[in-house]
């Protein structure tokens, strides 16, 4: 589902990528999609990720889609970001993910 | 009527016996609207219903408990997990049948899953369906377990355990299930047995009334007969009476069966890896790592942010010696603004000590604030990832050069002893050659770079083997080492842990282990036993 003003507001700024490799033990689970959740949520900006540079992309600010990704640890994470805050948004869940969620 | 053996896998250890209680899905009776807009807005208002009383429920408990119930409360303030229901019940299907639709799609999709701890978190969405078409029916559909009695089913929620009372014995006995659940956690951590994937649970005839649940062997009994009994409640005294002797030992210092004198300290991450501890379990603090004030999104710490931390450390140990190592980044633990992006081969890199080395001005900070907080206890200073002396020799250097800054401007301040991490093997080798004030044995990298094997690769991971007569050789070598240079030598790393090899360790002639602070009663109950 495309949230179409986000998308429109988004429109205005470039979208930056990135990517991270998931360290910690048991992959994008329950607790780290939480936190990868909570993050994303503070910032206006619009934040997906894929398991490919080139898609399919997840809002990583839905939980429930998250955990449908079933990521598992070692895999590389390629976010997406577009938004006024997008350079601070990419390094914040970029470092999350480096961070192992904390529990690496 | 014959007793019924069944197999499964162990999720949670320890023995138990008691009346046995089936859990079978409770059927919710509710009149449904017409009309889908009623029926929506009812949905909705049992989503929120379910919402709140979690997140009620979670300001009275902490932890793991508390992380399980926020994924659920994450879920439900989804709107993408309600999505499908919503679409079916403007189709004139009723609220709770499109919830359960929805939901059971949504399982269906745990369950297929190749990963097993995404398989495991089925139970979790279960847990969440049931919860909201209670809210939608009105009534409670979570089991209640009796205190004491073994449940028995296909599967349990997080939800139905939290309601249960485990501090008088019961067990769990599932035919499904998974050693990765939420309620394996839970049932760890409260101490009670599990078995799981025991397969079909069907009864000729009446369901069983009596079951011994053995959580270490991953096996059930139902029905037991009478001698089988007697026998499961001989083990039970004894394994009881071994489990008593073993917390009340905790608190005691550890010796070997022979008399050996085995001094147990423990691993830390972070100060609040203390909370609620006594400093009597243990004889110190053998590693306390520092990536964690390195690892938030404010930046690298100041001088006086690192020293309250370390210093609070110290205040805990009470005069104890407190072993802290130095930035240990690189490898598996990237740090923003600090580690090399894109190295080949980050574990053969720029890592630990040699990072250190290159980025002095990260290095200086820290080596001022554990020189300052050197004054409030026993600190020693650790140094990762050594691999020639010159290593160690530059970072004395830069202790000295740091503690004289502090004296000439008067700030009080100590020189700690400086020592080093034995976890490359050329250090091992020739730890003889370094001016060390102690050695402290990194089991988990010495073990990954002597056998080439890492362990997080699973096609690999037996290799990983810190019991491997190459690594043990490597271990003893070190503490022969230390034994000529009259300097100390302890084992931290997962292996210390390792009650299998204790023995092994001990035998290296090691006199001092380091673990985590839930490993000290189980580690010094092994070590009670080496020499017998």
């Amino acid at each position: 589902m495309h949230d179409v003003n986000a998308s429109r507001a988004a429109n205005a700024f470039a979208p930056l990528t990135a990517s991270a490799v998931l360290v910690n033990a048991v992959g994008l689970h329950a607790r780290p999609s939480v936190k990868l959740t909570q993050c994303a949520k503070g910032f206006a900006a619009k934040i997906e990720f894929a398991l490919a540079p080139d898609g399919p992309w997840t809002d990583a600010k839905s939980p429930v889609k998250v955990m449908r990704v079933k990521a598992p640890q070692g895999a590389t994470l390629h976010f997406r970001v577009a938004g006024p805050d997008g350079k601070a948004a990419l390094a914040a869940v970029l470092a999350l993910v480096h961070d192992g969620f904390g529990e690496a | 009527m014959a007793e019924i053996h069944l197999i499964g896998r162990a999720a949670s250890p320890g023995l138990a016996i008691g009346p046995v209680t089936m859990l079978t899905a409770v059927v919710a009776r509710r009149t449904a609207s017409d009309d889908p807009a009623q029926e929506a807005a009812a949905l909705r208002a049992a989503i929120e219903g379910a919402r709140a009383e979690l997140a009620e429920q979670i300001k009275t408990i902490q932890g793991e408990v508390a992380d399980i119930l926020e994924f659920q409360v994450a879920m439900l303030e989804d709107d993408a997990l309600a999505v499908a229901a919503y679409e079916v019940i403007s189709e004139g299907i009723t609220a709770h049948h499109a919830w359960r639709l929805a939901l059971d799609v949504e399982i269906a999709g745990y369950r297929a899953a190749e990963d097993e701890y995404f398989r495991a978190r089925a139970a979790d969405i279960v847990d969440i369906r049931d919860r909201v078409l209670a809210h939608l029916s009105g009534v409670d559909t979570i089991a209640r377990i009796a205190a004491g009695s073994i449940v028995a089913a296909d599967d349990i929620t997080p939800s139905a355990f939290l309601a249960a009372d485990w501090s008088h014995g019961g067990a769990i006995a599932l035919a499904g299930g998974s050693p990765s659940s939420h309620v394996a956690m839970l049932a760890r951590s409260r101490g009670a047995p599990m078995v799981v994937g025991l397969g079909p649970l069907s009864w000729n005839g009446q369901p069983p009334g009596l079951a011994l649940v053995d959580g270490d062997a991953g096996s059930v009994i139902f029905d037991p007969e009478p001698e089988t009994r007697r026998l499961f409640e001989q083990r039970m005294t004894a394994a009881n009476a071994a489990l008593a002797a073993a917390e009340s030992a905790s608190h005691a210092p550890a010796y070997t069966a022979d008399g050996r004198r085995i001094a147990v300290l423990l691993n830390i991450a972070a100060p609040e890896d203390l909370a609620g501890l006594d400093p009597a379990i243990c004889d110190g603090i053998g590693l306390v790592r520092t990536e964690f004030l390195f690892e938030t999104s404010l930046g690298l710490p100041d001088e006086d942010t690192q020293y309250a931390v370390y210093r609070r450390i110290l205040d805990w140990a009470q005069g104890r010696p407190v072993t802290i190592r130095t930035l240990d980044a690189g490898g598996d633990k990237p740090i923003k603004g600090v580690t090399i992006d894109g190295e080949s081969n980050p574990f053969l890199g720029l890592r630990g000590i040699r990072l250190s080395l290159a980025r002095p001005e990260v290095f200086r900070v820290q080596l001022r604030a554990l020189a300052r907080a050197a004054v409030h206890g026993a600190l020693k200073v650790m140094l990762p990832m050594i691999a020639v002396p010159g290593e160690l020799d530059r970072a004395g250097v830069l202790l000295d050069a740091e503690f004289a800054v502090l004296t000439a401007a008067g700030v009080a301040c100590a020189r700690p002893p400086l020592g080093i991490m034995v976890e490359v093997p050329a250090a091992a080798l020739c730890a003889e050659d370094f001016d060390a004030a102690f050695y402290s044995i990194g089991s988990n990298d010495l073990t990954q770079y002597t056998m080439a094997a890492a362990r997080d690769i699973g096609s690999v991971a037996e290799l990983n083997d810190a019991g491997n007569p190459a690594v043990l050789a490597l271990i003893a070598r070190t503490v022969e080492a230390a034994r000529k240079r009259g300097v100390e030598v302890s084992l931290c790393g997962d292996a210390a842990a390792d009650t299998h090899l204790t023995t092994a360790l001990l035998a290296t002639g090691l006199t001092s282990l380091s673990v985590a602070p839930v490993a000290v009663a189980r580690l010094k109950a092994a070590i009670a036993k080496v020499g017998s």
